[in-house]
């Protein structure tokens, strides 16, 4: 008796392609969804370009139409039959093609109203802005139309928003380096209660915290006397952690300590952890920030700098009176250590420890679930800790030492999570630096573009430093350094997990 | 008095015995009726098979004409539905409960009459664990008992060649420290104790009680030997309920290694544990000692529940160079062959928890109670009430008191003030609390009587 054959081997297996589309069909349906929840932001740059009279209006209409039928026409397309719930491995997937294609949407304004544009240096720029890294390839700010200098700055706001997301319900949600502990971990009380039960509903109050936070940061700049087109531009800048300015000269261009100021205390703000702020809402209490063994963290490292910097520039005279130094320190040093990236002058021109150890801090002085980059600071902790165990371990042989992280034991599946990591971050600084000194970019321009880029900080040194743009990059560098922010902004194993086969296999 | 055992391990059959030889009528109540069988062939008392919490069982083994439930079995949870019923069904006028969680010291209304109707909680590991912090505050004392919440001290420490005090009588004391008010109260001689008189002459070896402040114990134990330098480094053997909290209890100022042999109870004590050192593996293993600085260790503490495990790694800890060694040892036969010895100081945890089981048994007002000596010898403090008409105590001086053999005045309480009996012409007042040294357990009634009010007081 011969049992009947199954109807797959009967069919013989679907050819690669197709089973390659089934698989991704749902992922490009959601993708599309996304397109049409980001083609309203075209409205906001198109609504001030109206009111000012800029004439840029028709590029914003343009890409606000274009993403909304391109948008739509795949959200019908893949509609239907090939719909299936999403699995977590798909999040790999969605998460990169999201931050690589609203981008690309995002370039239409820019194209469009600025002559001589190509594409690949819109792309870098937009990318920048969704990354929260705020690098530029544009100069001449001050003679754009305020409304791209609105555009650029939303992309920055919005990539924040993104970031928060991403930070605090989908990469530990993946898994991704270890960031599965950030969301049990984050702050100490957050332990025994999780902000909220579903996704949906964390996302909703971690962007009302955001939304609520940069309205006064837009009242503040306001009030220490900005024009309000700047006041916002600066603000959506500031909380993404991006940097974007509309002025060539940063944050230069004002010389007013009371506006660096209010930039510096909200810098300190989004460098937290965006849950930490929502518990200290909901609760209406500072404790919660007490309790964030991170945010503790970040601040010493913050604080401890700035007042070194100072008296460093001091005792190298560089400036003659230590209120000065500190200003200029607190300033430049928090913008570059929490991967913002504005500058209030040009601090290439300090000795060279100064911006290497601001772009050192940048790695790691920023809180998980803030809109910074780099590695974060509970990685940093992870790490170190580690190291020290490994010490005691050689001591006594026989001990039995768990990492901790404030009272939690962290799990040693995470600690090698962490340490692939690291692994990984640093050989793509390593790999990415090799190909632009491989097209001639000089060593230090080379190193610090790669990190700013991969911390998406902003600014690097050499050719490419807070005075200058990367416009100096060729269009394979400038490529270069956009794959690097995106690898950077999607914690490395996001994207370079889709690049292994076993990813596409069923 | 009818008392009720809910528990036949350690400390329910501790209790047993100590309440038997007082002459109370004690029935326990235990589920194994092997471990029942024993303490019955040892002991004049009564014996049930069963859940200590099953209501009918508690009234079969007599709970409702009982006057004192002590619910003393492994569980928790078990205790505190004991009392429960103990309070509801039966009406037992005072209950009390072993619980191991210190949750329930967070909250007290989970004991309230209308919740779990404790009447006390202990918790003897606990009170092993702060009576070996004691020990390592100071090193040089085999015993450190507490009373008017610490204001006075009641120390035994053994005399040591080189002590300024030794082969002086006792009367020169008080010359050596004219500004510091302490009292003898007994001296023990190869176990045994001698008749105390100020011709009496101290000799290297004996282990000598005496009553100071708190403050002056260090001076007055540098008369009887010389002083050791504080402890700094601490190896703890065991990380049971005992070993965690002890490690805990002392992690933030000592240097302190906690050696365990489970692996998993290893990761949990080290996630428990913030600067202290977890080590997995045996403490009876001389290379793993041996690897850990044993020498350099100021104190060896073995605290696991197994006693020859305990006395052989302290031994071991002792003879590979450790300061100073203490083994917790539940068995009597050992603790008495032990102390004094190569290990320097034998816990029995069941006498160390007896005395504050023994507070709530005592006849009349009884502040507190400390067993020494493993359980030969007691402390009492006591409240004296009435005046001279109706107490034989109140309103007499210490010497006209017609105190049982043995048995000593070496404090007195008054108005949160402590006074060390130096001299035996203090008048007692009432409301006094008296600082008792017995020698005798067998005299405690004795002692108990004299202290009663007579009727005509009421």
């Amino acid at each position: 008796m011969s049992r009947p054959i199954p109807p797959s081997v009967r069919a013989g297996p679907p050819p690669r392609v197709i089973e390659l589309a089934l698989r991704v069909f749902p992922v490009v349906h959601v993708l599309a969804a996304a397109m049409l929840l980001f083609s309203p932001a075209f409205l906001v740059p198109l609504a001030f370009s109206l009111a000012l009279r800029d004439g840029s209006h028709a590029a914003y209409g343009t890409g606000f139409l274009v993403t909304l039928v391109v948008g739509l026409f795949f959200f019908l397309a893949t509609r239907g039959r090939h719909r299936r719930e999403l699995q977590p491995r798909d999040g790999f997937l969605l998460v990169t093609l999201v931050w690589s294609v609203a981008p690309a949407f995002a370039t239409i304004p820019l194209i469009l109203s600025i002559p001589g544009l190509t594409f690949t240096d819109a792309y870098f720029e937009t990318i920048s802005g969704m990354t929260t890294t705020g690098a530029t390839v544009l100069s001449g700010l001050d003679r754009l139309d305020p409304s791209i200098n609105i555009w650029r700055s939303l992309l920055v706001w919005i990539g924040g928003m993104g970031i928060i997301v991403l930070a605090v319900a989908i990469l530990p949600l993946l898994g991704v380096g270890g960031s599965q502990l950030f969301k049990a971990e984050s702050p100490g009380c957050m332990k025994d209660n999780k902000l909220t039960p579903r996704i949906g509903d964390t996302a909703k109050g971690l962007w009302g915290v955001y939304f609520a936070i940069t309205a006064l940061c837009v009242l503040s700049l306001k009030l220490a006397g900005m024009t309000w087109i700047d006041a916002i531009v600066h603000s959506f800048s500031t909380m993404g952690l991006g940097g974007f300015s509309s002025h060539d000269d940063s944050l230069g261009y004002f010389k007013s300590p009371a506006i660096e100021a209010v930039i510096v205390f909200f810098m300190l703000v989004a460098s937290l952890n965006f849950a930490t702020h929502f518990l200290a809402v909901r609760r209406r209490s500072l404790r919660a920030y007490l309790a964030d063994a991170e945010a503790r963290r970040v601040m010493i490292w913050m604080v401890g700098s700035v007042l070194g910097i100072a008296a460093f520039l001091v005792a190298r005279d560089v400036y003659p009176d230590f209120a000065t130094a500190l200003r200029h320190a607190a300033f430049n040093v928090v913008s570059i250590a929490s991967t913002t990236g504005f500058a209030s002058l040009d601090y290439a021109q300090w000795p060279i420890f100064a911006p290497i150890w601001m772009i050192f801090l940048s790695c790691f002085v920023t809180s998980s679930g803030s809109t910074g980059g780099g590695i974060k600071m509970i990685r940093a902790v992870l790490l170190f800790k580690q190291a020290l165990r490994e010490m005691t371990r050689i001591i006594h042989p026989r001990a039995v030492v768990p990492v901790k992280f404030g009272d939690q034991v962290i799990e040693n599946n995470v600690i090698f999570a962490v340490l692939a990591f690291m692994l990984m971050w640093g050989g793509t600084i390593i790999a990415m630096s090799m190909l632009l000194m491989a097209t001639g970019v000089d060593v230090i321009t080379a190193v610090t573009a790669i990190i700013a880029c991969v911390n998406n900080m902003g600014p690097g040194l050499g050719a490419v430093g807070p005075s200058t743009t990367f416009a100096v990059l060729t269009d394979f560098q400038t490529w270069v350094c956009t794959i690097t922010m995106l690898l950077g902004r999607l914690e490395l194993f996001t994207m370079l997990v889709l690049f292994t086969p076993a990813f596409w296999r069923k | 008095m009818k008392i009720l055992i809910l528990g036949a391990g350690q400390v329910g059959a501790s209790v047993a015995e100590s309440l038997v030889s007082e002459k109370n009528d004690v029935t326990v109540v235990d589920t194994d009726a092997e471990r029942l069988k024993n303490l019955q062939n040892q002991f004049d008392l009564r014996t049930v098979a069963g859940n200590a919490a099953q209501p009918e069982l508690l009234a079969e083994a007599g709970a409702a004409d009982t006057d004192m439930l002590f619910a003393v079995t492994a569980s928790d949870e078990t205790n505190l539905v004991a009392c429960k019923v103990g309070k509801t069904t039966f009406n037992i006028p005072t209950r009390i409960a072993r619980l191991r969680s210190a949750w329930f010291q967070d909250h007290p209304e989970l004991l309230a009459d209308d919740c779990f109707a404790v009447s006390h909680a202990i918790c003897p590991e606990q009170i092993v664990t702060e009576y070996i912090g004691k020990l390592i505050e100071f090193p040089e004392a085999l015993q450190v008992a507490e009373f008017a919440g610490g204001r006075i001290d009641l120390v035994a420490v053994r005399a040591v060649e080189g002590g300024p005090m030794v082969l002086h009588p006792v009367r020169d004391l008080v010359d050596l420290l004219p500004r510091i008010d302490v009292k003898i109260a007994a001296i023990y001689r190869n176990d045994r104790p001698i008749d105390l008189v100020p011709d009496t002459v101290v000799q290297a070896g004996d282990e000598v009680f005496f009553v100071a402040a708190s403050q002056h114990i260090r001076e007055v134990m540098a008369e009887m030997r010389q002083m050791d330098r504080p402890v700094r480094r601490v190896i703890i053997a065991g990380g049971g309920n005992i070993g965690l909290r002890l490690a805990r209890a002392i992690e933030a100022k000592l240097n302190v290694k906690v050696i365990e042999t489970a692996k998993r109870r290893c990761e949990f004590l080290a996630g428990q544990l913030r600067s202290a050192l977890v080590l997995n593996g045996d403490a009876s293993n001389e290379d793993l000692l041996s690897d850990e600085n044993v020498d350099e260790t100021d104190l060896f503490v073995s605290v696991t529940n197994d006693d020859e495990n305990n006395i052989m790694s302290a031994l071991l800890a002792k003879r590979m160079g450790a300061r100073r060694v203490i083994a917790l040892v539940n068995r009597r036969a050992y603790g008495d062959l032990m102390q004094g010895g190569q290990i320097d100081i034998a816990i029995s945890p069941a006498h160390t928890t007896l005395g504050s089981l023994l507070e709530y048994v005592r006849r009349g007002d009884v502040a507190a109670v400390h067993s020494l000596r493993r359980g030969r010898a007691e402390a009492i403090e006591l409240v004296a009430h009435g005046d001279r008409k109706s107490s034989r105590v109140v309103g007499r001086a210490i010497r006209e008191l017609d105190l049982p053999p043995g048995a000593t005045i070496v404090g007195i309480i008054r108005k949160g003030e402590a006074i060390v009996a130096q001299r035996d012409d203090h008048v007692i007042e009432t409301d006094d609390h008296l600082v008792v040294f017995l020698t005798q357990r067998r005299m405690i009634p004795k002692i108990e009587k004299l202290f009663e009010v007579s009727v005509g007081f009421f």
